[in-house]
């Protein structure tokens, strides 16, 4: 029997389309817009001005706070202006617009191929570099990872869980990023665990991917406290407390952190990124993305830098089919639906997700039926029907008592409800509705 | 391209190929092995009941959509198709038919629609109807026509009663359970084919089985609420026929008899008159069992199914406040 996290999940139509496709480099967009806010935390500080020549990988904007994140420019050439960008969010937000001239990178960035594996370094510099090169979570939540790795005093991190399940239907560019890299990714893994201190790395991989699960487990042999864990296909095995869940069998406490249970997990693509930060001083400026659908003439797996527009990506993958209804950006499950194709591609993107007309728009809705399949869905074991009625009527302090907050909004509920009702959309509006009541209650 | 187009939504934007409807010609494909029983064993009064049950249900249901609750049309989500075969399910072959258009119209009017239609109510609408009937009509209810196959003459069949009810006449003239049936050779096989007398639907033990594992396999039933029902039932009846093999019925025979799968697989697995999690579902169905078991035991009526699922759709909410699923990370395990 594999192991899966036993409580609720769904399992969704995977329509891995692009598995197996190398990754690709396309070529360099005219001009690239990168938002200062990437990451979850305080939007970062620009420290260029119109008029400036950067490098790939020189800094634009500093990170402003503890949770916040360095940007670095994607590529050479000179800054055009600083304005507002129509971003991924739906709204404009600020970006820094740079005109591409060339390709020059920083000289402190190796480009070699060579694979660096000794490692000299003290997890205070990890640390250190993690946080100056601007490394996010890229399993699209983009939580400051050098956060992450700072465990806080009175707890001990004895084990680092690295998220390479992929639950999310369509992506597949971890998946790639196991096959091409594997090497790096352990390496990075093996600085994730001396920056925090755990005991073992254990690799969650789900089994529809099974090889990577080979590859990744022969490649583990050639270091010690790595172990590459087969798990069930279920949806969302990615979220961070399921997984310590399937990997582990603890249980995060409601309300809490992983670390409460020992545990920091991280995504596969991010330990790669670690390895680049750390290992070749190169920053978070590119990232692999997966550009995929159903009309998609070329899913692929393209290596884009940060701020290219998404429609340079759909057009490597053949071109925006006719029949597209909606762009998203990130996965079909908690992906953000997209209003232009002009969007840039981000930290967080980790695909581009076309949906043809007919499954663009939701199912009809009637009557909940009472079925209670949301609740037996439902991976934190909530009441999502209860959820919605109770914002419905406005009980928005009765939602702490159901534990609402403790929803990760992963769409199962919706996805799984016979009646088409938008359980998720009622269950965001009574939790922001809640920690505004919250907030106003501390100040 | 007309970028403009673009739908533009909240997450997840894929989404499960199961909905109401097809939930609900589910159930109908499930009753279906039933209904075949029972036309077989009561010819063309079978189909002409389930017609006018069925055909009654949907157009009350419309007509008081039309003129009361407006909105979308809900008749096309086959709620009313379903209530319209249960009702007929639970009533005898020979009922007139305005009998039958009384029952429909409790069971959608008064059952569903006057709390909003589908989802809305808190009790079984077929059995609303049925249990209404009974009351009503209770010579009509409960004169049962003695099967015949395929007997499609349509003529005043000869009438009888049901295995449970003889049993529960002949215990209390003072015969003991083996006498009784004695008089019945071939029981047990004959309730499992459905050669016995009853309400239409209920007769046949395998038909309503296989109907069950269809829709267990069609996720539409969990087997929680069955499971439990059949269980506590067969453990009751066991204990009081060890007890006192005479005066009381043996386990099979309860199973068999009466509307016991009928109920437990059709009618208390009804969604919308359920509990919602796995626990609660447990505690009702294992009530429901008690229930039934003490009314076919010791109540008034020989059948006691319908009224057992009544009294617990109504302590559903207390059960849905009461018995919550396992929250995530509530029992820390360090």
């Amino acid at each position: 029997m594999l192991k899966t996290f036993p409580k609720g999940g769904v399992h969704p139509k995977e329509n891995k389309f692009s598995a197996g496709k190398p990754i690709e480099k396309i070529e360099l967009p005219k001009q690239v817009s990168i938002p200062v806010s990437q990451h979850i935390g305080a939007p970062s500080e620009p420290v260029v001005a119109k008029g400036d020549t950067v490098k790939a990988g020189q800094l634009i904007a500093k990170s402003t706070g503890f949770v916040s994140a360095n940007i670095h420019s994607s590529v050479s050439g000179k800054v055009l202006k600083i304005d507002k960008v129509l971003d991924t969010s739906g709204y404009k937000q600020t970006c820094i617009i740079i005109d591409v001239e060339g390709d020059e990178w920083m000289e402190s960035i190796d480009r070699s191929a060579e694979i660096k594996n000794n490692i000299d370094i003290s997890a205070e510099e990890i640390k250190n570099k993690v946080a100056a090169c601007g490394i996010v979570g890229l399993g699209g939540a983009t939580f400051p990872t050098h956060v992450k790795m700072s465990v806080p005093p009175g707890k001990t991190c004895n084990h680092l869980v690295i998220n390479a399940v992929e639950c999310e239907p369509y992506l597949t560019a971890d998946h790639q990023i196991m096959m091409e890299r594997a090497e790096e990714i352990m390496i990075g893994c093996k600085l994730i665990q001396k920056a925090i201190g755990a005991g073992k790395v254990l690799i969650g991989i789900e089994n529809n991917k099974p090889d990577a699960i080979r590859h990744m487990s022969e490649t583990a042999k050639k270091f010690d406290n790595i172990e590459v864990h087969a798990l069930k296909v279920q949806y969302p095995q990615g979220g961070e407390k399921q997984l310590i869940k399937a990997v582990l069998n603890r249980e995060v406490p409601s309300g809490g952190l992983p670390i409460d249970v020992g545990c920091v997990v991280q995504n596969v693509g991010t330990a790669y990124a670690v390895y680049e930060a750390v290992q070749k001083n190169k920053p978070l400026f590119e990232r692999v993305v997966t550009v995929t659908g159903k009309s998609v003439k070329k899913p692929s797996n393209i290596l884009a830098r940060i701020g290219t527009p998404i429609n340079m990506l759909i057009e490597a993958a053949g071109g925006l089919p006719e029949d597209t209804g909606k762009i998203v950006n990130g996965g079909p499950m908690m992906g953000k639906a997209v209003s232009t194709d002009t969007v840039p591609v981000t930290k967080g993107t980790s695909g581009v997700l076309i949906f043809p007309q007919d499954s663009a728009t939701r199912p009809e809705n009637f009557n909940c039926i009472r079925c209670g399949r949301c609740a037996s869905a439902c991976p934190m074991g909530l009441e999502p029907y209860l959820l919605k009625n109770m914002t419905v009527v406005k009980m928005y302090e009765e939602l702490q008592a159901q534990h609402a907050l403790d929803c990760m909004e992963c769409g199962s509920c919706a996805f799984t409800c016979p009646a088409g009702i938008p359980l998720l959309d009622y269950i965001r509006l009574g939790k922001a509705n809640l920690n505004k009541i919250l907030r106003a209650k501390k100040s | 391209m007309a970028i403009n187009k673009l739908t533009v939504s909240m997450s997840p934007h894929d989404y499960g190929k199961d909905s109401v409807k097809k939930i609900m010609y589910g159930v109908v494909i499930a009753m279906v092995p039933a209904l075949l029983v029972s036309i077989y064993y009561f010819g063309l009064d079978a189909i002409r009941v389930n017609l006018i049950a069925i055909a009654s249900c949907v157009f009350f249901e419309w007509l008081i959509q039309k003129l009361f609750l407006k909105g979308k049309l809900s008749v096309v989500d086959g709620s009313a198709i379903v209530t319209g075969m249960l009702l007929a399910f639970n009533v005898p072959s020979n009922l007139p038919w305005w009998i039958i258009v009384i029952g429909a119209l409790v069971a959608v009017g008064i059952g569903k629609m006057t709390f909003g239609g589908l989802g809305n109510n808190p009790f079984n609408p077929a059995l609303v109807g049925r249990v209404f009937l009974l009351i009503s009509f209770p010579v009509q209810m409960t004169s049962w026509p003695v099967v015949k196959v395929l007997n499609f003459a349509m003529t005043d069949a000869q009438t009888g009663a049901t295995p449970l009810a003889i049993v529960k006449e002949g215990i209390k003239n003072g015969q003991s359970f083996s006498s009784i049936m004695d008089t019945m050779p071939h029981f047990y096989s004959d309730a499992f084919m459905g050669h016995i007398g009853g309400s239409l639907g209920e007769i046949s033990a395998i038909a309503l089985i296989i109907g069950g594992l269809y829709m267990l396999f069609r996720k539409i039933i969990t087997w929680h609420i069955p499971v439990s029902i059949l269980g506590t039932v067969a453990i009751f009846a066991a204990i009081m026929h060890g007890v006192n093999p005479a005066k009381f019925a043996d386990p099979a025979f309860h199973l068999l008899t009466g509307g016991m799968l009928l109920g437990a697989i059709f009618m208390a697995t009804d969604m919308v008159t359920s509990p919602m999690s796995k626990k609660g579902m447990i505690i009702y169905g294992v009530s429901i069992g008690i229930i039934t078991f003490l009314i076919r035991t010791w109540g008034a009526y020989p059948e006691g199914m319908s009224f057992a699922i009544l009294i617990m759709n109504a302590f559903v909410p207390l059960i849905n406040r009461g018995f919550k699923p396992g929250r995530f990370g509530e029992k820390i395990k360090k």
